[in-house]
């Protein structure tokens, strides 16, 4: 299976979806001009990869910034990933946020909330 | 210009300024509000704040809330006139920094006939406390589509959550058809 690599930008996430190597993660800030545009490849990636998942799926996201309209688009990702559980298969959602990001905290609280799918928050210190 | 345009324009570039100052506004900008207009002002923003050393709590809000406003007239804002006059996606856009709180405010054209519902969000929007936003805002998120221009009607939501405040709006009207809607967010410098 393809492998996603995006070096991120100021506008758009680093977003790295690599089966092989275990690796799941979109992190750094997210405010594309087309959120639709940006996030699409992503998405049916996931749908390509839902069709054989890893038996075990650690998904990252660490995240400073997304605006509104990204937030939508991430819990599209999630559910991506929800529905996979379903299926059967192990999944863990890394939820990343700066220690004293409430805000990002919160979002994580309000997806966990949201999708049925394993969620740990993990806080950690900006350098 | 003859002599006495040159001195009316003059006079009208310093009341400009000193009204600009009074209202101790830091950015003010008419047009057009496209991505790279957005990237440039919340950047030239973020970097004044980090010079004068702004919590980094107010930073992100002020950040948030601009980007929200922003995007609000580059997808809402109606054309207007004749087709070779449009203001699509155009608007004012400011922001000004007293000694205790920023401000947010935009303007912008938009028709008549869609203020009522405009009016149904925003004082939905206005009537519910930190819970029922984040409520509003999870269940827009679930149950919301992204409009052709990427709007996922998060936008006003997101902003009273940052502010913790209500949403002050206005409009007023140009003509029949239409009215300038102008919306003033306050972040304040010390929470």
């Amino acid at each position: 299976m393809n492998t996603i690599k995006i070096m991120g930008t100021d506008d758009t996430p680093t977003v790295i979806l690599d089966a092989e190597n275990e690796i799941f993660e979109i992190s750094g800030r997210s405010l594309p001009e087309d959120v639709t545009a940006f996030y699409e490849p992503i998405i049916r990636w996931l749908d390509e990869y839902a069709s054989s998942p890893n038996p075990k799926t650690v998904f990252t996201f660490k995240l400073v910034y997304f605006n509104t309209a990204s937030s939508k688009l991430l819990l599209d990702i999630l559910m991506k990933l929800e529905q996979m559980h379903e299926d059967g298969k192990e999944m863990l959602v890394r939820w990343y946020y700066p220690e004293d990001d409430e805000d990002m905290q919160e979002a994580g609280e309000e997806y966990a909330d949201i999708v049925d799918v394993p969620f740990e928050q993990v806080s950690y210190t900006l350098s | 210009m003859d002599k006495k345009n040159v001195r009316g324009f003059l006079e009208f570039v310093y009341d400009f300024y000193k009204s600009m100052k009074a209202h101790e506004i830091t950015l003010v900008y008419e047009g057009e509000i496209t991505h790279q207009i957005t990237k440039a002002f919340t950047s030239l923003t973020e970097s004044n704040m980090a010079k004068e050393e702004e919590s980094n709590s107010v930073q992100k809000k002020v950040f948030h809330v601009m980007v929200e406003c922003l995007q609000n007239i580059s997808k809402h804002a109606d054309s207007f006139g004749s087709d070779d006059f449009l203001f699509a996606g155009r608007g004012i856009f400011m922001v000004s920094k007293g000694d205790v709180e920023y401000h947010v405010t935009t303007g912008n054209v938009i028709e008549n006939n869609k203020i009522e519902e405009l009016t149904r969000i925003l004082d939905h929007i206005n009537v519910l406390d930190k819970e029922g936003l984040k409520q509003l805002y999870k269940t827009q998120m679930r149950e919301g589509r992204l409009s052709e221009k990427g709007g996922a009607g998060l936008g006003f939501i997101d902003i009273a959550r940052k502010t913790g405040r209500r949403l002050e709006y206005h409009f007023l009207t140009i003509d029949e058809e239409t009215s300038f809607f102008i919306l003033t967010s306050t972040i304040s410098r010390t929470e």
